[in-house]
């Protein structure tokens, strides 16, 4: 699938678990990931408190989990599904009077920068 | 008329009665109308929980309406459903229709949804009436109910201290007598474990027995709704009324939840109970005090006690602290900005999303989005998420091997009584210790209910954990029904309903 | 297969969206529906609302399974996957997508000149909503804001993956539209590019001819018909031939077609590649159609262009067609008019006939001709057949047909086409040539070429109503 290398040369740290910790650099990589503005402070303080939870999960690497399945769902359901019929939409004035911003019946947003993938 | 936490004198077993259950019982037989019952329980909130903080919203008109209607199919000579009358309280990530849900965050502040949750829709058709939404920590994120942008919930036992988290509000509503019902959710402990600081019982069903449909998602494979209650027996009616398959929601059985009312009564003659290690060892002394005496309940009523240890179950924290951020991260992407909620407007729409969820979002959650997008993030996937869901596998499997030998197991439902407000905030970790002993049943999909019995040496409520394999909801209640049986009497709390 | 015959190879690969004909979207019951009022299509699911869960659709799964099928692919069990980035069409801030266990896996599709492309993948996944940029002129760089319409938003979409197995502008055509053909047969799609319906973007590096290596590759959008697909195509392979020959690398970069001034253009590029998080879906389980469902599906899809094309050749008893038939005949399936040329051969018409009249003259409406009254058209065959119409005749009636319907014996009736009996047809002839005894002495004289300006009179004096055949017969007749 075109588009989708993986963050090359942006790798936050390194890819050992449980090494010396995030760095501020890696905390302001997630953040932006995650789309959220952090402070100088924040970035800070989180890189110290998110490190010290990697560290437990790191504690992880050290299973012996060859061989083992992940579990993703914990239910054995399989083809759930439903019929292709319609059914009732939400009345369009309920839905955009909640809406920050709103023009000729669309959300309306401020100039997007980026392309989508 | 009844009032909750009536029964024999503090430190003396004996039963207790079920407010709910005799509301409703006096309601369909018209001897109490369902006006005055909510009356009652408004006039409790008012009075009350400006100290409390149970409450996020108090539905006074509305709850009189539905009271009304209740009392008119009564009139009528309707069937108003097995919870006539009955006051219930909703965490505030259900989705009631028309009424503010907030998750206890800025950024979802004065949002109503367009649509009511499954579980809702079910309590009213049962003819319960919703009195308020309460108090939770943000998204659901936390163990002390501190993590709310509308400021913490009080332990009604200690003012001074947590209720639990993250269902704080509805545990201290139900142990303060503000509401004889209330719905939470639980996704690492989150009904069980405040349920147990404030001395009240709490049950989280297997997953995907009760339906997600209008629960504002934490963490989807880790979720479930359930019941906080007085009484073992208010729970299983309860999880009887809320459950069962749900078209709207992918991951619900396609079977009906087991009907559990009827095996409250068959006791624990013959049964095995597993009282596992890794639930006791690291709880306080009191607790585990507690938890023995529990045991030695379920020996004396016939049931043969053995100590089992399950080591991976230490893995579980670890686990359950990459995969629940992992999916919460994604899960908390929506709120963005665009459609509903919180804005703050910026020169582009992406500097608008970045600025909306800094000012929305509350620093654990901002914490827990940074780690789950740091596990699934490329060249961390394998190392942290891949390998957390194995030990998922590994923890289920050893599950599996210890009830071959066991029809439930024993422990504790977290390892101290309630802390100081302000105690935990600065330390993550800490706090995420709470939950030691209850991820593991969220973790492998299992029911798990917490029973209060007994207190500390201050008085604090301890609750005790009895969980069981998938679909066993009949045998975890029948345990928790003669656990309940013999719990020494908790002395009232000091914060609660005249 | 060669750029500008410089020794440079191009390797092509397509990757086809296309929309599923459900009535409603992928995971909730909202209607699947083009060109509705904006946000009219729209519930607490495909809004992505806090505490809503999505249900898939049970007919979007068997589509996609037809697709798969018919493509040659492999049906397995497939999962979904989280797809997670930030875009204001995107309800969720997450596509729910496939990602490493996709439904379809493995299959080809061979193109009418007999090559195979292989395909990769065929896998299911939600559409997004709509953004339209307002303000700067309608450039999306100058925007002033933007608006966006959810209506579109969880409409199914099966994305089909082929290898890089493309050589050239021309095949990549022939593949689009090969590919359009088969999913408007599998009654999944309605494949129309220009509506979106159909999405293709293509995937195009270079390398030296002869080389296995693969160079670095740009995926081009905003190809919106076959036409703008080969001049894309022919426009970036020759712009990184360019490069490459003047020692410069081609980047790897989304390009946008610009239609208008014919060229590729670099999108403005993030610093980052995105960082797509997938992880599987825990609001689904995994679907695993067992061997009955699939051989229910299997059943359920109807013949493949290919194989409609094969039988028109056999129909006609032709093997290998000539390349005007096959022409003829590829038309004729492309517009799903192949019922018309195989009645007309149950009936015993000509099928040369039936196939020359379906091909060049009701194709020209498919529209129509797909509403043809087939015991009409088949007794229009046997008339011209009979001598009763000309050619030209039989045209026009068949063209009243498409556009008016009716009976032909009574169109030809009403416009005076009934044939000319032989006594007639020979005073006319007769009469022709007393008025051109120039003509005459050269046509006897042996300049048979003069038979076309004897017929043209002949024609214009019967009202097109004389056969040719029948009109050079009889002056040979008269000459002797």
């Amino acid at each position: 699938m075109a588009g989708e290398t993986t963050a090359g040369n942006a790798t936050p740290g390194n890819a050992t678990p449980g090494s010396a910790g995030l760095t501020r650099e890696d905390a302001a990589y997630v953040a932006r990931l995650a789309r959220i503005d952090l402070t100088d402070d924040e970035l800070g303080l989180y890189a110290v408190q998110l490190a010290t939870v990697i560290g437990h999960a790191a504690e992880l690497a050290a299973l012996d989990t060859d061989g083992v399945e992940p579990t993703a769902h914990p239910l054995p359901l399989r083809n759930v599904t439903r019929a292709d019929e319609p059914r009732p939409s939400l009345d369009r004035a309920e839905v955009l009077a909640q809406a920050p911003a709103v023009e000729d019946g669309r959300f309306r947003v401020p100039p997007i920068l980026g392309e989508a993938p | 008329m009844t009032t909750p936490g009536d029964s024999g004198a503090p430190g003396t077993p004996g039963d207790r009665s079920s407010p709910a259950l005799e509301i409703a019982r006096d309601v369909r037989a018209g001897s109490v109308s369902a006006r005055d019952v909510v009356e009652r329980y408004l006039g409790a909130v008012d009075a009350v929980d400006g100290e409390l903080h149970a409450f996020v919203t108090v539905l006074h008109d509305s709850a009189r309406r539905e009271a009304a209607a209740v009392d008119r199919q009564v009139a009528a000579g309707e069937d108003p459903g097995p919870l006539a009358g009955v006051p219930v309280a909703l965490k505030d990530n259900l989705c009631t229709r028309g009424v503010p849900t907030t998750c206890s965050s800025r950024i979802l502040d004065g949002w109503c949804p367009p649509y009511e949750a499954t579980v809702v829709e079910r309590l009213r058709r049962a003819g319960a009436v919703v009195i308020g939404k309460t108090n939770l920590d943000e998204f659901a994120m936390g163990s002390s109910t501190e993590n709310s942008a509308f400021g913490p919930t009080r332990n009604p036992h200690d003012p001074a201290r947590v209720p639990g988290g993250s269902s704080g509000g509805s545990a201290a509503a139900v142990a303060a007598g503000l509401a004889p019902l209330a719905l939470g959710s639980d996704t690492g402990g989150s009904i069980r474990q405040p349920a147990a600081l404030c001395g009240v019982v709490g049950m989280k069903p297997t997953y995907g027995t009760v339906s997600r449909y209008g629960l504002v998602a934490f963490a989807s494979s880790l979720d479930q709704i359930g019941p906080i209650t007085t009484t073992v027996t208010e729970s299983a009616v309860l999880f009887d009324v809320i459950g069962g398959q749900d078209p709207c929601d992918s991951t619900c059985l396609e079977r009906p939840a087991p009907r559990t009312v009827s095996a409250l009564a068959d006791g624990v003659e013959g049964l095995r109970v597993g009282l596992v290690t890794e639930l006791v060892d690291g709880a306080d002394q009191a607790v585990a005090a507690r938890v023995h005496e529990a045991a030695g309940v379920l020996e004396a009523g016939g049931a043969r006690v053995e100590e089992i240890s399950i080591p991976e179950l230490r893995h579980g924290l670890p686990a359950y602290y990459v995969l629940a951020p992992a999916e919460a991260s994604s899960n908390l992407s929506r709120y963005d900005g665009v459609r509903y909620g919180l804005r703050v407007e910026a020169g582009t729409a992406e500097a608008m999303n970045a600025a909306t969820r800094a000012a929305g979002f509350g620093p654990e959650v901002k914490r827990r989005i940074m780690l789950g997008t740091y596990a699934l993030s490329a060249g961390y996937y394998d190392a942290y998420y891949s390998q957390a869901q194995k030990v998922r596998t590994l923890i289920i499997d050893a599950l599996g091997v210890a009830y071959q030998r066991f029809d439930v197991l024993l422990g504790a439902t977290t390892p101290t009584t309630a802390f100081a407000l302000g105690a935990k905030v600065d330390d993550p970790w800490s706090m995420y210790l709470s939950d030691v002993c209850t991820v593991p049943s969220n973790l492998a999909g299992h029911p798990a209910i917490s029973i209060p019995f007994g207190s500390d040496d201050k008085g604090l409520p301890v609750g005790v954990q009895v969980l069981a394999p998938s679909l066993c909801e009949p045998v975890m209640f029948q345990v928790a029904a003669v656990v309940e049986r013999g719990a020494p009497v908790l002395a009232p709390p000091g914060i609660r309903a005249a | 297969m060669n750029a500008g015959g410089k020794g440079w190879e191009p390797v092509i690969g397509l990757e086809v969206h296309c929309e599923l004909k459900t009535e409603t979207k992928l995971f909730c019951g909202c209607r699947n529906a083009f060109g509705d009022e904006p946000n009219t299509n729209v519930c607490p699911v495909c809004l992505g609302l806090p505490g809503s869960l999505p249900v898939l659709n049970t007919r979007a799964v068997e589509y996609a399974m037809r697709i798969g099928l018919a493509l040659h692919c492999e049906v397995r069990p497939s999962i979904f996957h989280r797809k997670n980035y930030f875009y204001p069409d995107m309800p969720k801030d997450y596509q729910v997508s496939q990602y490493d266990a996709p439904i379809n896996v493995s299959g080809w599709l061979e193109l009418p000149d007999a090559s195979r492309v292989r395909i990769e993948r065929a896998h299911m996944e939600e559409d997004t909503g709509k953004t339209s940029h307002i303000g700067g002129g309608g450039r999306i760089h100058d925007a002033d804001h933007a608006l966006v319409d959810y209506n579109r938003a969880g409409v199914p979409l099966v994305e089909i993956v082929s290898a890089p197995d493309i050589g050239s502008s021309a095949q990549a055509r022939l593949y689009a539209s090969e590919l359009r053909g088969i999913l408007v047969a599998t009654g999944a799609s309605d494949g129309r590019m220009e509506e979106g319906s159909m999405r293709v973007d293509a995937n195009v590096s270079v390398r030296p001819a002869g080389t296995f290596e693969l160079g670095t590759r740009c995926e081009i959008k905003n190809l919106n018909s076959l036409r703008s697909l080969g001049r894309a195509i022919e426009y970036e392979i020759e712009r990184q031939v360019g490069l490459l020959e003047s020692g410069d690398k081609v980047v790897q970069q989304t390009r946008h077609w610009n239609e208008d001034e014919g060229v590729t253009v670099a999108l403005r590029s993030k610093e980052e590649a995105f960082d797509y998080r997938y992880f599987p879906e825990p609001d689904l389980v995994p679907v695993v159609p067992d061997a009955g469902w699939q051989a229910e599906v299997a059943a359920s899809i109807g013949p493949m262009p290919a194989d409609r094309r094969d039988k028109l050749a056999s129909l006609l008893g032709l093997e290998p067609p000539t390349r005007a038939r096959a022409d003829q005949i590829a038309t004729v399936v492309e517009h799903g008019l192949d019922g018309l040329v195989s009645a007309a051969a149950d009936a015993g018409v000509d099928v040369a006939l039936a196939l020359a009249r379906t091909a060049n003259e009701a194709s020209a409406d498919p529209d129509a001709a797909r509403r043809l009254d087939v015991a009409g058209f088949i007794g229009l065959l046997r008339m011209e057949q009979d001598r009763k119409l000309s050619a030209t005749q039989a045209k026009t009636v068949l063209a009243d047909m498409l556009e008016n319907g009716g009976d032909p014996v009574e169109i030809a009736k009403r416009r005076g086409f009934e044939a000319l009996d032989a006594g007639s047809l020979a005073a006319v002839v007769a009469e022709v040539v007393a008025d051109h005894p120039d003509e005459w002495q050269r046509y006897v004289g042996g300049e048979d070429k003069l038979v076309g300006f004897f017929t043209m009179h002949v024609m214009r004096a019967t009202n097109n109503r004389a056969n040719g055949k029948e009109v050079a017969a009889e002056l040979r007749r008269l000459r002797g």
